[in-house]
């Protein structure tokens, strides 16, 4: 029964602009029968802006559920005030979505009329309606379930459809209560990939996602801000900035180490939180340092098309030691080719065994001209560099481009004789497959000859 | 459109003669049609209090015509009104305690008791056309029905799982939306429970009530209840079988053509996050359900009417904001409308409840002291009818509903029965009695008994059948002897559902008084002590304090019993005795 107005600050900058929901001093006591009357939550300043996933972290007990729901509108708080877009609330035109933790979803309708259902409130035609679920849908992968109905479906089904509903009508915040709480681990796992798969594609018009969680990995997993609750009664205890870069890496060291910073936040509810810890700031600009090369294998294309036919004569699948065997290869000697073959997808490891993918087997069966072709498209899809030097060449007038651009890029990653030996098999690929060729002399690459007539030819068109 | 998906739920797939049925429901729309307009004509004509009824079998069709009439439009009117009433007790947090508490009342009086003022009033509304009596003795037949109606729906809408409540505020339902989609979808299958309920009540008031007098004259409506009554009374043994025959068909017939489809139908609305195994199959609502007409022409008119509404709808200002769950937090501030009316009703109550005050001074001392003893005797009887009818219905429901098998066909058959109206029997068990020479002393519990046995029956069946088979199996593990596996196993498991029985038999055997004590026989009147004999003299000597006074008595003591011993039981069953945790 303390009445401690404890006036916890939210670390985001209280000039945030363009707040979408701010909460301003919100309290919520509770009247017990007795006349008592119960504080849940002293006086608390929230604000959620737009671009960030927001988690709630805290015991159970805290009041993360009540602050949620006084931020959606659907409790009033007994004291303070929550505003959307600078309006109250209670008189706004608020745009959120709920995803709850036992799906909330409407047995007698069938899928598809729960995901309608939102939009049947705003009055969406019948035609357009089902337009947009579908597509939507479509989007968190229940195409072809429409007509079961939510007891036909699985906990990760259910919770999909959960999603579709809440997505359908492009809430400008999405709110989730433990919504990972009811379904086992792998399932989800999925779904908290394909939520940052979506949120990260954009393919979602939601400007801000708040997640109401208790489990602290799926929290420092998701969010770029993180909210600590207390209890007795329901406060921020901290509030600080996630900067580790997405896709993030659970066994990596800044991981852990804000997995126990929180873990010891919350076990010592008594003690006034640390600062949180330093994190590596990566900055937004990507620069040089950022690409990531793949490792080339040093194999020629005479090789690969070879291992190929010898694979495909084999039955299209053939263990790697015994390929060596055949060939009378030290295994070190063939295993670049075979990553070779499998960096440009024409063959697949499995369990110790090369496997022929369709494409290679194309490759394997077509002649020398269609093999050029097949091996350019590959090449270009699969290996960053060569993609670069090529989009380099064609945007340069005089369709040229040094070599030590491109060296400079590759020495972040590798020893300066690598990087040679990287560059040296990229021109081997490239001329095989004649995407462009290299002036020895100058140090360039250039576009190869028949090319370079076209660009003539049509420059002097111009 | 429903689209029609091989994962969706399996309707039958191979439609045999689907124009045949078409074709039977369109026939059967036209001869609705043509009911109606019968129906109409007859209620215009004249009043006639004493129709003729005639003994022939050939008049049972045309008997049961009327009497079947009379009973669905007194259940459509109580299933609107217990909607609107629940739906308004639910969502005024202000009137609920007190629209509650009337609910309870009103459940605790006697059909018959409200006999006086709806005839009455029903007559002056309407006094040139039959219509007026028609209506008096269906709302009589009403008041029977509607409560428990008003009941399940109330507690429906409190008991919707919070976060689907959620679900329709923040996505701004409007409350059409609401109601359609949420409200009745999840009051659904315990209104179709109640419904049963309430029909068999309405039989059982409506074989009784369609011969009564009042104020002196004696009225008399064309039906089967009538056609009984008379029967007995001229000592008609052949139309009298045949009279109560056409009831048992009747409401086997409803049983079979309108309750287990419906029972089945409503699976769909059933909050289960499985499928389960048993459900209730009916092959009407199979063939129903291979009718073109029948599935797409509702669906196709509702969303007709449905798709402006929800357009309309959106565009108020209440479907523009998210309204909050917690309004305990707004109270205090009543509008001036709602004052007035509260001054309204207050004026009101306070006005009936003088002159109710001036009536009951002129009963006399005597008078009260015998309606004391009638009190006393009837609760002694009530409760004794229940003791007797638990100590056989607990050892054959206990034996039914351990045997699954035997027990999936028991089940239905105790349904029926507890719909067959006791009433349509009494007359034949009245002649027995007299030719046995015994007096309504003994003969009214045995009148009570049959009318109410049966839901304690089914209930122990259910309750039987819900043990779960893993303690059965530990019982049968350490070898319980025949008086543990009883203390300890069968009776707390069926506990909750032996309540329940027993509740719904205790108000349908204080219903079932008022016709069990007193009861005319010829030319006779059989009677015993007892509060329903005495409301049911008084109905025919017109003396109307002691119908209030006596109603005041039975109320009194049912709404007593239902706080101090039923909601403690309840209780008890609610926390010690739930088998799922």
């Amino acid at each position: 029964m303390q009445e401690a107005v404890l006036l916890a600050e939210s670390q985001s900058p209280a000039t945030a602009p363009d707040a979408i929901i701010r909460a301003e001093r919100i309290e919520k006591f509770y009247t017990q029968p007795s006349q008592n009357r119960i504080q849940v939550i002293s006086a608390t300043n929230l604000s959620i802006v737009p671009g960030e996933i927001v988690a709630l972290l805290g015991p159970s007990g805290s009041g993360k559920s009540t602050m949620l729901r006084m931020l959606t509108g659907l409790s009033t708080p007994t004291a303070g005030q929550v505003y959307w877009h600078e309006k109250p609330i209670a008189e706004a035109e608020v745009n959120v979505s709920i995803v709850f933790q036992s799906f909330a979803l409407f047995p007698w309708l069938t899928v598809l009329e729960n995901v309608e259902a939102p939009l049947q409130a705003r009055g969406v035609s019948a035609a357009v309606r089902r337009d947009r679920s579908m597509k939507m849908l479509d989007t968190v992968g229940l195409d072809g379930f429409e007509g079961a109905y939510p007891k036909e479906l699985s906990g990760g089904m259910k919770q999909r459809v959960g999603f579709a509903r809440a997505l359908v009508v492009e809430p400008e915040v999405l709110f989730m209560d433990e919504p990972f709480s009811a379904l086992d681990v792998l399932t989800a796992e999925n779904l908290r990939s394909e939520l940052l798969e979506l949120w990260a594609n954009k393919t979602m018009p939601t400007k801000a996602v708040f997640i109401v969680t208790h489990n602290i990995e799926e929290a420092v997993l998701l969010a770029d801000r993180i909210i600590v609750l207390g209890k007795n009664p329901g406060h921020i205890r901290t509030d600080f900035r996630v900067q580790l870069a997405q896709p993030r890496d659970r066994k990596s060291e800044p991981f852990t180490q804000l997995v126990d910073y929180i873990y010891k936040v919350l076990t010592k509810p008594d003690v006034a939180p640390d600062e949180a810890p330093e994190q590596q700031v990566e900055p937004k600009v990507r620069d040089q340092r950022q690409m990531h090369y793949q490792m080339l294998p040093h194999a020629r294309p005479g090789g690969i098309a070879g291992l190929l036919e010898l694979l495909l004569d084999k039955g299209g699948r053939d263990d790697i030691y015994r390929l060596a065997d055949d060939l009378s290869f030290e295994i070190d000697d063939l295993l670049p080719i075979v990553d070779a073959a499998q960096l440009l997808g024409f063959l697949q490891i499995e369990e110790g065994d090369a496997v022929i993918t369709p494409s290679g087997t194309e490759f394997a069966n077509s002649e020398i001209l269609r093999q050029k072709e097949l091996f350019r498209d590959a090449a270009v899809a699969n290996v960053l560099l060569l993609r670069q030097i090529c989009r380099a060449l064609d945007a340069k007038s005089d369709h040229t481009v040094p070599e030590d651009f491109f060296l400079d890029m590759l020495d972040e990653q590798f020893s300066e004789e690598e990087c040679q030996r990287q560059i040296e098999t990229a021109v081997t690929w490239g001329r095989y497959a004649e995407l462009f060729d290299y002036d020895a002399g100058h140090r360039r690459f250039v576009l190869p000859d028949a090319a370079e007539e076209e660009v003539a030819t049509r420059q002097e068109a111009e | 459109m429903k689209p029609q998906h091989p994962l969706a739920q399996t309707l039958v797939t191979v439609r045999t003669w689907p124009f045949f049925i078409d074709l039977a429901v369109g026939l059967g729309g036209i001869a609705v049609f043509f009911a109606i307009l019968h129906t109409a004509g007859y209620w215009m004509s004249a009043p006639v209090p004493v129709a003729f009824i005639s003994h022939s079998i050939s008049a049972l069709p045309i008997y049961a015509f009327y009497s079947i009439g009379r009973m669905i439009i007194a259940f459509l009117l109580s299933l609107t009104f217990a909607i609107a009433y629940g739906y308004i007790a639910a969502y005024n947090h202000r009137v609920e305690a007190w629209m509650i508490a009337v609910l309870d009342i009103l459940q605790s009086i006697p059909v018959l008791s409200f006999l006086y003022p709806v005839l009455l009033a029903m007559i002056a509304l309407v006094p040139g056309h039959q219509l007026g009596i028609e209506m008096g003795v269906i709302l009589l037949i009403f008041t029977g029905q509607v409560w428990n109606l008003a009941f399940s729906f109330y507690s429906s809408l409190k008991s919707i799982p919070r976060e689907m409540v959620e679900t329709s505020r923040i996505y701004r339902y409007s409350a059409w939306q609401r109601f359609w989609q949420l409200e009745m979808p999840y009051a659904a299958i315990g209104l179709v429970w109640n419904s049963i309920v309430s029909v068999a009540n309405g039989w059982f008031a409506l074989m009784a009530c369609e011969m009564f007098s009042l104020k002196g004259t004696r009225f008399q409506l064309p039906g089967l209840g009538s056609y009984i009554q008379t029967a007995t009374d001229s000592g008609d043994t052949r139309a009298l079988l045949c009279g109560v025959a056409a009831v048992v068909l009747i409401v086997v017939a409803t049983d079979q053509l309108l309750w287990r489809p419906l029972i089945a139908w409503s699976d769909k609305f059933k909050f289960e996050q499985v499928e389960s195994a048993e459900r209730v199959t009916s092959p009407i609502l199979e063939i129903l359900k291979r009718s073109k007409l029948v599935t797409s022409l509702p669906d196709r008119i509702w969303s007709r009417i449905e798709e402006p509404v929800y357009r309309r709808m959106a565009l108020t200002h209440s479907c523009h904001i998210v309204q909050p769950l917690d309004e305990d937090q707004t109270a205090g501030k009543a509008s001036a409308g709602l004052w007035m009316l509260a001054v309204v009703a207050a004026a009101a109550v306070g006005w009936g409840a003088f002159q109710a005050i001036l009536m009951l001074q002129t009963v006399t001392f005597a008078e009260l002291r015998l309606l004391m003893e009638g009190a006393a005797a009837s609760f002694l009887r009530v409760n004794c009818a229940l003791v007797l009818a638990a100590a056989w219905t607990v050892p054959v429901g206990v034996a039914i509903g351990l045997n699954p098998k035997f027990a999936r066909l028991v089940q239905p058959v105790a349904q029926v029965m507890a719909s067959i109206p006791a009433t349509a029997f009494f007359p034949i068990l009245l002649m027995g009695l007299v030719k046995i020479g015994g007096g309504l002393g003994i003969g009214s519990i045995a009148l009570m008994l049959l009318g109410t046995q049966w839901y304690i029956l089914f209930n122990v069946i259910a309750g039987a059948m819900s043990i779960p088979s893993d303690l059965s199996e530990v019982s049968d593990l350490y070898h319980f002897t025949r008086w543990q596996r009883w203390t300890k196993l069968i009776l707390p498991g069926i506990f909750p559902y032996l309540i329940t029985g027993m509740v719904t038999a205790s108000g349908g055997a204080w219903n079932a008084s008022v016709f069990a004590e007193y009861s005319h026989l010829g030319n006779r009147t059989l009677q015993t002590l007892g509060l329903g004999a005495q409301i049911s003299s008084a109905i025919d000597n017109d003396r109307l304090p002691i119908i209030l006074l006596a109603t005041i008595f039975i109320s009194l003591i049912v709404v007593t019993m239902n706080r101090l011993v039923w909601r403690r039981l309840y209780r008890l069953a609610e926390t010690r005795y739930k088998l799922e945790g």
